[in-house]
């Protein structure tokens, strides 16, 4: 090929070492920024208050059921909540002392006017009603690997729109796919729960230079699938999924291409 | 002297326009305000004080959730076939929970000579010898602990397992890539971490002739901040 044409994308490897380059340069001064001023500033600082209703709020050294209790909050006294990090809280007391409660324990306090604190906790409630979901899913398209990642946005607990971007690494040839797709589960409220799928996109080939000196492609692409969103545990999920491709080539006889993926989500 | 006098003038002229308005706030202050009293029974026996008391509604400020890690890391890469080299990256990982987390990747390190292209002396098999990866993974807290230093100093600590696929670029080809290791988060504060981890990645190549499965063994050291 002569001269780049507009529609090949860049080559990657240059493409990542610009990209690391300035992550080089910028994660420092990212570093600084996210922690010196927050040290500086901590006394500035204006943290949630609550009051300990239980009998007693137990201090872990660390964010984790193994990490040992070394001290114990009394009822009535107030604490600072100075972080969550996924269910562990770090709080500080009046005295300063610093440590890490459970969710189970914060959802027993009370804030200033008298009234419990609704800390958001992920249950398979919100497997069915959340939001937001992202994903990583792997498996087979038409004899070549393909790794895929996705974000997705619940219109209702039936209806969802997601974004996937895929990279397909065969044999004799790689490329990348992008497709928007318009997902409908059945019974959301199922552990495990059956959806079906229909969306279109664009996949772009690169043949292998080694094997043979063909054209890199781009093309459209519409699908349609069925696949199963498993709770696991927490704000996990299984998903595993089938889809029929059609590429819509320039030639005169359109492409039909399988694919199998399983992966992990997580909503919020 | 005439500027005093217009002064006391005006005082004068804004406190009458004040009494006689019938301002509800000022009346009573010059006791020209209506003296009614209210009719005796006409609130609830029992009730002598109406309570105005309003409910004290306070902003409360947002709790800071700090499940995002971000850092860089940097350390020796041994490319199977092409000697070993300095690799260094960036690292993105969202903790889903206590024990499990996922991690994004991106790493860059540069291919040595071959024996061959060692001992032939001119003989080159690659020009580009530049080697990226990106991964996507998924990691479990396997070990959470604590390490002392000295007497007073106490640091979070956790070995974690971690496994993943992605691609790496390499040869002037993209290659799917199987990754998987261990690694040790030492938490110097509750928002700044260290980071030494140990990687195997797995990929097929069949540059020097044919196909097999090569392992590019990674030990990097990293730092990372909680967001």
């Amino acid at each position: 090929m002569s001269a780049p044409s507009t529609t090949t994308i860049p080559s990657p490897s240059r493409n990542k070492s610009g990209w690391l380059a300035c992550l080089a340069v910028l994660l420092p001064v990212l570093l600084l920024q996210a922690y010196l001023p927050g040290q500086v500033l901590a006394a500035e600082r204006q943290y949630r208050k609550v009051s300990v209703a239980d009998p007693y709020l137990e201090m872990h050294t660390g964010p984790g059921r193994g990490y040992p209790v070394f001290h114990v909050v009394d009822r009535g006294e107030n604490v600072e909540i100075i972080m969550r990090r996924t269910d562990w809280f770090l709080l500080r007391t009046a005295k300063g002392d610093e440590g890490w409660v459970d969710l189970g324990q914060m959802e027993l306090t009370l804030q200033p006017d008298g009234s419990a604190v609704d800390f958001s906790r992920a249950t398979r409630e919100d497997f069915t009603n959340a939001r937001w979901e992202a994903g990583v899913l792997a498996g087979d398209f038409g004899g070549a690997n393909i790794v895929s990642v996705y974000g997705s946005y619940s219109l209702n607990p039936h209806v969802a729109v997601e974004l996937w971007g895929s990279q397909i690494l065969g044999n004799f040839s790689n490329g990348w796919t992008a497709s928007l797709n318009v997902v409908h589960e059945t019974w959301p409220d199922w552990r495990v729960s059956p959806f079906f799928t229909l969306g279109a996109g664009y996949i772009h080939t690169e043949p292998k230079s080694t094997i043979v000196q063909g054209e890199d492609r781009g093309d459209q692409i519409g699908h349609a699938g069925a696949g199963l969103r498993i709770y696991a545990t927490r704000r996990f999920l299984l998903r595993a999924e089938y889809k029929s491709y059609v590429v819509f080539t320039s030639r005169d006889d359109n492409e039909e291409v399988e694919e199998w993926k399983v992966g992990f989500a997580f909503f919020f | 002297m005439e500027s005093r006098i217009r002064v006391l003038f005006l005082v004068t002229a804004v406190s009458a326009t004040i009494a006689l308005s019938g301002c509800a706030a000022t009346r009573d202050l010059f006791g020209l305000g209506p003296r009614e009293a209210p009719p005796p029974g006409a609130e609830a026996p029992g009730q002598v004080i109406e309570p105005e008391v309003e409910r004290r509604r306070i902003k409360e400020p947002a709790i800071d959730r700090e499940d995002f890690e971000l850092g860089a890391f940097a350390g020796i890469m041994s490319i199977e076939d092409f000697g070993s080299d300095v690799v260094y990256g960036a690292r993105l990982a969202y903790h889903v929970t206590e024990g499990f987390f996922v991690e994004a990747a991106v790493g860059q390190s540069e291919a040595g000579e071959t024996s061959f292209e060692v001992l032939s002396g001119g003989a080159r098999l690659l020009d580009d010898r530049k080697l990226t990866y990106y991964n996507l993974s998924l990691g479990y807290n396997i070990l959470p602990g604590e390490v002392f230093i000295g007497e007073g100093r106490a640091f979070n600590t956790n070995l974690y397992l971690i496994a993943g696929l992605g691609s790496t670029r390499f040869a002037d080809d993209d290659r799917f890539t199987v990754n998987f290791g261990a690694g040790y988060r030492f938490l110097l504060t509750d928002t700044l971490a260290l980071h030494l981890d140990f990687r195997d990645h797995l990929y097929d190549i069949d540059l020097l002739g044919e196909e097999k499965t090569v392992h590019n063994l990674e030990a990097t050291l990293g730092i990372t901040v909680f967001f």
